[in-house]
């Protein structure tokens, strides 16, 4: 096994998610009260120097995007919790809330601080109703001790659409309306909720702040890789021998995590092809497992670190069948606002269905990497643009048409 | 049975609300009936298009009438893997319908379902949103006898 470093699961199973009492003991609030005693210009520096990107898929900095919203001119500001994660295989902003709740709440408040926002919204997917009982718990205390100050925090449900992920689209669902993603510019910082500028964040990403005020931005930056520091909670499923969470530094490799942490492939197997970061991942072959997981590292190999889910298939699978489980995913989570991806996601889900048939042809492969690559450029938004990148890694590094190997 | 109108007051001048009072409604209904979705736009002052389009959009929100537990299979990629599949042919086999359909006794509808968050414990399954892990076929008629 190897070793994780604990800092958003730090309290997981150590302490009792229903007694704020338990979270202050282990010097919870301390960090926001320590916010409070820096301008918030400082507080945005601070978290600036850390280094901290965010960690729900697109690595902004999230020092600059709080600059943006501080910067941003109105009375009313907004600090908003995406909780929607939907990434197939993902399901650590759900572990990160239940051993922890209160830290995402100190994450808001402190953020709120730091661009003078009042209120904050929790926007939390509908397939976690007891994810937010615990959070409900932990606002009702942390309002009735007060250490928010004047911060109101609030739990917005979804109502079961991926595309919600997607900030704007997430916005728009918290509007009442249909979570159809906005053109941007204008982004959220500058216009967000009802217009009014708004910082959308991660749980992860929040679940870091409180630590980074609390031990400094030189420690935080010290942690795993420079160009993405920190920790990040991976997600392990598949076929690997551990079916679990883990928490590590951002420099830890694909190969580490699959056979230190994930006790490697199950039944004594050869590994085939492993998905980093959900369904909009790229199918990594098992030549680039030196590849460390940090944002810009994982870029490189043409992959994504997403939202940590780490999908592992062992070669006796069929990769067909797999990749066009995946094309059915975007197909049925495609919003329609955009005609590439519309009709994209399903033009791709079909090619994919004849291919698993044993029909696909060398043709069928040239016009699923003409669609993707038209659809990586077209779409919308980051669904339509991510939805043909594990197509389109599959063609390339994989033989989809080969019957024996599948 | 709250009626929906007593539902909608609870939730009218709430910016947004829409989606929360269509969460309340189906509490009660298990779907949103047509002159639920009707009342809905009267009372949040939108075009009926507008509390349509919202209504249709959310695959937790249903306009078409549903058993009174609502069993979700997750059919993405770890749960495919893990064996979903057997899992749905029995569903269908002990409860005698196909996936999409609801006992003629209304008390079960099946339901696909993309990633509900349990992926250490593949394949899994939901029962009106409370999660099962792990499941086997072996384990369904224990599972179905709870409700």
């Amino acid at each position: 096994m190897g070793v994780e470093m604990r800092i958003v699961l730090r309290n997981y199973n150590k302490i009792d998610n229903s007694k704020i009492d338990d979270y202050i003991d282990t010097g919870g609030y301390k960090a926001l009260e320590k916010a409070y005693n820096l301008e918030p210009i400082e507080l945005i520096e601070e978290l600036e120097k850390s280094g901290l990107r965010g960690r729900g898929g697109a690595g902004f900095n999230t020092g600059r995007k709080l600059r943006f919203t501080h910067g941003a001119s109105g009375e009313e500001k907004f600090i908003l919790c995406n909780a929607d994660e939907g990434e197939p295989g993902t399901y650590k902003d759900r572990v990160i809330i239940q051993g922890d709740p209160h830290a995402i709440l100190e994450g808001m408040a402190i953020c709120g601080y730091a661009v003078g926002a009042k209120k904050g919204i929790i926007y939390l997917r509908a397939e976690y109703p007891y994810v937010a009982d615990i959070l409900k718990t932990a606002i009702l205390q942390a309002k009735e001790k007060g250490v928010l100050g004047d911060f109101q925090i609030e739990i917005c449900m979804g109502a079961g659409a991926y595309v919600c992920g997607e900030e704007t689209a997430l916005i728009e669902s918290i509007e009442g309306k249909r979570g159809e993603p906005r053109s941007k510019p204008p982004y959220p910082p500058v216009s967000g909720l009802w217009g009014k500028p708004t910082a959308v964040f991660n749980v992860e990403t929040l679940a870091n702040i409180p630590q980074i005020i609390e031990k400094g931005s030189a420690w935080f930056a010290g942690i795993g890789d420079p160009s993405y520091p920190g920790t990040k909670v991976m997600t392990l499923t598949g076929d690997l021998v551990n079916k679990t969470f883990i928490e590590v530094p951002t420099d830890t490799t694909i190969r580490d995590i699959i056979y230190k942490f994930g006790g490697g492939i199950a039944d004594g197997k050869q590994l085939q092809a492993v998905q980093i970061g959900g369904n909009s991942g790229a199918l990594i072959s098992p030549e680039y497992l030196d590849t460390s997981i940090a944002f810009d590292a994982m870029q490189k190999i043409g992959a994504t670190l997403g939202s940590g889910a780490v999908f592992v298939t062992d070669e006796s699978r069929n990769l067909r069948d797999v990749v066009c489980r995946i094309s059915q995913f975007f197909e049925h989570e495609s919003c329609g606002k955009c005609t590439p991806c519309r009709e994209g996601t399903m033009r791709i889900h079909d090619l994919m269905q004849k291919i698993c048939t044993g029909d696909g042809t060398k043709a069928d492969l040239d016009l699923l990497t003409d669609l993707g690559e038209m659809m990586e450029v077209s779409c919308f938004c980051g669904l339509g643009q991510a939805a043909p990148v594990p197509i389109l890694s599959a063609v390339k590094h994989f033989n989809l048409l080969d019957e024996e190997r599948g | 049975m709250n009626s929906y109108k007593d539902i909608l007051s609870k939730h009218k001048g709430l910016p947004g609300g829409i989606i929360q009072a269509y969460h309340a409604i189906q509490k009660e209904f298990n779907y949103l009936p047509e002159e639920a979705i009707i009342a809905t736009a009267k009372e949040f002052g939108i075009p009926t298009k507008d509390a349509y389009e919202v209504a249709t959009f959310y695959s937790y929100l249903s306009t078409k009438p549903r058993g009174k537990n609502i069993i979700r299979i997750c059919e993405s990629a770890p749960c495919h893997l893990a064996g979903t599949n057997e899992i749905v042919a029995t569903l269908e086999r002990e409860l005698g319908i196909r996936m999409g359909d609801t006992t003629p006794d209304g008390k079960f509808t099946l339901e696909f379902t993309q990633c509900i968050g349990q992926c250490q414990g593949t394949p899994a399954i939901t029962i009106n949103r409370k999660p099962y892990v792990d499941v086997t076929p072996e384990k369904v008629p224990t599972i179905l006898a709870e409700y």
